[in-house]
């Protein structure tokens, strides 16, 4: 997924090869992440497709299946790999991840420390942001879980810049190795104010913190916690809205008729009915949006802060 | 000598020597540098011959964090090239010297490993302030001289973008402060204005966690059982008895701004009458009135970002910083990329994209025409030389030919009205800060150019653009609030590699639906989607929670995509 090797760019020139992880594509919500295999095949709705049609393809390509059905397949990225992962638990999205990354300040060889690791989807967007020659140490007390999300990372491509411990940082706190050298800490806990001591011993000074979390009361006890060690306190709620994108007619005045905006419409939406099957030269068909009906109406609250320079 | 406590530094772990568990010196931490960043600094360091104050200031943060003493395991063919320019490094070489522990041969690199002995508390962040005085060397947790800053007064009510010099000065008030003390201090660090030798300056205050605690104590105590409310507070001008006269012979008399704030409670007829809660915020009305602070911010995409989106709105096109961190995301934006750009929002977008790029890969900014578009932004980073030889442009025309020959022709007899202006025109653009300046009634002094920062945005060179042909852009990011979307995707999707995303934003909703029903039309592009960020803050207080009474409603518009395979 990611060029930390720089030598071997990824471009996306890039042909498919045999072990390749590649999404494929079918509509905008239906995607699978597939491991390329010679001799394996993909099997859905619309028929059967040989992955070795897909070798020496480049990224990018439509294939076919035995039935003439086609696909997608893409390159992963980070926010395809959201989408498309296995959910071992509750995940970030796009919106909270990429403003945390910023927000945050993560740049290329930041040092970054994360619980729990869940189901692995802000952590391979973290990777993306600290490579090539960052680390992001992950932590999980769920030893499966844990196990599961280092398989991921590897078969991701991101395994050299992530390292997943199993450790309970509420009770623990994070390993002293990390002592003052972490340039941002992230959690996502169910009390995170338990952790919030430990979290600003590892930081740096002036290091960011940031915590994620469904509900205000578990805001509410974490800024509590942070009020002694930590500076610049905020809290925000981030979420998307997103929009469909139509052609067609309005229904409105057009040409001679121009003039009578009060007339009524029933003739007109005749007409315009049959506009729509017979193309009308006079008036051409309007592009429209609106806000989609369903949406992600809240994620959580992310809870930032910096620790304060004492020396 | 007892050390209990100990930290190694090292470009890697290979080159630390082994240590057993029972010896003193068995370190309690492992600083590892970047790679990178080292190469840079062992650049630097050769050419200034001076990088012992930078490496102690890298370690500061660290080292004032209870680590006693310290090794510094560094990659230097001489211990004299650890620069002896100043009275500050020259003793911290001399401490050094006497005590090297060990010499270390590891494939024919010769490793130093020296053992400092620096008093937590007294010499370190002296010595440290020192040499970083006299060095310019970059470095993104402790100020130099010359480095670009973000001044925040009075928690956030002002926000000044100054560079570091000897004698940029900040307005506060009606006088002029010196920004001198600020050179050589931690990023985040704050400062008031005290009584110093010379009269009045900024000084470094560190803010004491123990009094905090008590102050939130004292609110958290009385949140349930308030009993007081505005019922006896008569708007009437009369609580204060203390005359704008007397504060004024107060300060005259030096009297401290913390002490002001005291008598003006003292003298406060209604004071004792207010709920907490309007006593605090009345304190911190008197705070920010006879007791500023600055608040030493570092420059970063986000801190840039949300400044310019607070003062200037309309220079980076309303794009806020979830907008801009969704574009990133969006576009993939990662290390060994070449991302190709449309910055039609003063270089935010640039700058924010070379940050995630960390000197690898190319921000490549494209523009119609033959004039680029000002990207004066990005000089507010603080990009070392290797960040900024990241930054390149090139015309749209040079990108499309599909034969070299013609756009040398082309450039030639543009060159030296394009290739030459550029520059003069980023150097022209160095003054913003100075203008922004002028604008919030502060003045940073002019002599912004002393710290000679590294040109961005220089042509792209010809192997480059040979290779963006051949390969195609790793990714697209349009932010031109001005131009037609779909005209610039139809010109700009065909340079990016198959399967490559792309971002385009817009404050406006039309032309993005146009240009995504067109990209649908022409099976140009998959997984489009238009969303709209939004992004609201919360006060989360004891008792008062709530979400902040102001919000920006709006943050624009992005139309995202997956570019396919035309011929598949």
């Amino acid at each position: 997924m990611l060029c930390s090797d720089g030598k071997k760019k990824l471009s996306f020139c890039g042909l498919i090869k045999d072990g390749d992880l590649v999404i494929v594509y079918e509509k905008r919500d239906v995607m699978k992440a597939v491991k390329v295999c010679e001799t394996s095949v993909l099997q859905n709705r619309f028929g059967v497709f040989k992955h070795s049609d897909w070798i020496g393809k480049p990224f990018g390509s439509k294939v076919l299946s035995n039935k003439g059905g086609f696909v997608y397949l893409l390159a992963p990225t980070p926010e395809l790999w959201t989408l498309v992962l296995s959910h071992r638990t509750q995940i970030l999205y796009i919106a909270d991840i990429s403003f945390l990354i910023t927000y945050l300040e993560i740049v290329p060889g930041s040092l970054v420390l994360e619980s729990g690791t869940g189901s692995g989807s802000l952590t391979t967007s973290l990777a993306r942001a600290v490579a090539p020659t960052g680390h992001v140490y992950t932590f999980d007390f769920h030893q499966q879980r844990a196990a599961s999300a280092r398989e991921d990372f590897q078969s991701t491509g991101v395994g050299n810049l992530v390292t997943v411990g199993v450790r309970d940082i509420q009770g623990e706190g994070f390993p002293d190795e990390y002592s003052g050298l972490a340039d941002s800490v992230f959690l996502d806990l169910p009390q995170p104010w338990l952790a919030i001591l430990s979290a600003g011993k590892m930081l740096k000074q002036d290091g960011t913190l940031c915590s994620f979390s469904p509900c205000i009361e578990q805001v509410q006890r974490t800024c509590e916690a942070l009020k002694s060690n930590f500076r610049d306190i905020r809290t925000f709620e981030v979420l998307l809205r997103t929009f469909e994108v139509h052609e067609g007619k309005m229904d409105s005045c057009q040409g001679d008729e121009g003039l009578s905006v009060g007339s009524p419409p029933c003739k007109r939406r005749q007409r315009s009915s049959e506009g729509s099957t017979v193309p009308d030269s006079s008036s051409s068909p309007t592009i429209k949006a609106r806000p989609c009906a369903d949406a992600r109406g809240h994620t959580g609250y992310l809870t930032f802060s910096r620790l304060k320079c004492l020396s | 000598m007892i050390c209990s406590r100990l930290l190694l530094v090292s470009t890697s772990f290979t080159c630390i020597p082994t240590t057993s568990p029972t010896d003193p010196y068995s370190p309690i931490g492992i600083f590892r540098f970047a790679p990178f960043s080292l190469r840079a600094e062992l650049h630097t360091s050769k050419q200034k011959t001076r990088s012992s104050g930078h490496f102690l200031s890298y370690i500061k943060p660290i080292f004032s964090r209870g680590v006693d003493i310290w090794v510094v395991l560094y990659m230097h063919q001489s211990i004299d090239q650890w620069g002896t320019d100043s009275k500050g490094s020259k003793r911290c070489i001399r401490l050094l010297k006497q005590q090297i522990q060990a010499i270390e041969s590891t494939n024919s690199v010769a490793l130093f490993c020296i053992l400092s002995i620096l008093k937590n508390q007294n010499k370190g962040p002296n010595m440290s302030q020192n040499s970083i005085q006299s060095n310019s060397i970059q470095n993104p947790r402790v100020t130099w001289e010359g480095c670009s800053v973000l001044l925040d007064i009075n928690d956030g009510d002002r926000l000044v973008f100054a560079r570091l010099t000897a004698g940029s000065t900040l307005k506060i008030g009606n006088k002029n402060f010196s920004l001198r003390p600020l050179i050589g201090c931690p990023f985040g660090s704050s400062f008031q204005i005290e009584n110093g030798t010379e009269g009045l300056c900024l000084s470094r205050f560190v803010p004491s966690t123990e009094a905090d605690n008590n102050d939130q104590e004292k609110g958290g105590s009385q949140i349930m059982d308030e009993c007081r409310d505005n019922r006896a507070i008569v708007d009437n001008n009369e609580a204060q008895t203390l005359t704008s006269g007397d504060i004024d012979e107060m300060r005259r008399q030096g009297v401290k701004g913390d002490e002001i704030i005291e008598a003006l409670i003292a003298n406060s007829a209604t004071y004792e009458k207010k709920t907490t809660f309007s006593q605090e915020k009345y304190r911190i009305k008197k705070q920010k009135k006879y007791a500023p602070r600055v608040l030493l911010r570092r420059p970063s995409a986000r801190s840039i970002c949300e400044a310019y989106f607070k003062k200037y709105p309309h220079r980076i096109g309303f794009l806020r910083v979830d907008a801009l961190s969704l574009l990133l995301s969006l576009a993939n934006v990662t290390a060994n990329s070449d991302i190709l750009l449309v910055d039609m929002v003063g270089g935010l977008l640039t700058g924010a994209v070379a940050e995630r790029l960390g000197g690898t890969g190319y921000v490549c900014n494209t523009y119609l025409g033959s004039t680029p578009y000002p990207v004066e932004i990005v000089r507010t980073f603080n990009f070392d030389n290797e960040i900024c030889k990241r930054i390149v442009r090139a015309p749209l025309r040079d990108l499309c030919l599909d034969q070299t020959g013609t756009s040398e022709i082309i450039d030639a007899s543009n060159a030296e009205l394009n290739g030459q202006t550029s520059p003069i025109k980023m150097e022209e653009m160095s003054l913003p800060s100075n203008h922004e300046a002028a604008d919030s009634e502060t003045i940073v002094s002019p002599q912004i150019k002393m710290g000679k920062p590294p040109k961005a945005g220089e042509k792209a060179s010809e192997e480059a653009i040979k290779s963006w042909k051949e390969n195609g852009f790793s990714s697209l990011i349009i932010a031109a609030p001005d131009a037609d979307a779909w005209s610039l995707a139809k010109d700009l999707l065909p340079l990016l590699s198959y399967s490559a995303p792309f971002a385009i934003y817009h404050q406006y909703l039309q032309p993005l639906a146009t240009c995504m029903h067109n990209l649908q039309q022409g099976k140009m592009a998959i997984g489009l989607q238009i969303s709209e960020p939004w992004l609201r803050e919360y006060q989360v207080l004891p008792s008062r929670t709530h979400p902040l009474m102001q919000m920006s409603a709006f943050g624009g518009y992005i139309l995202s995509g997956t570019k396919i395979c035309s011929s598949g």
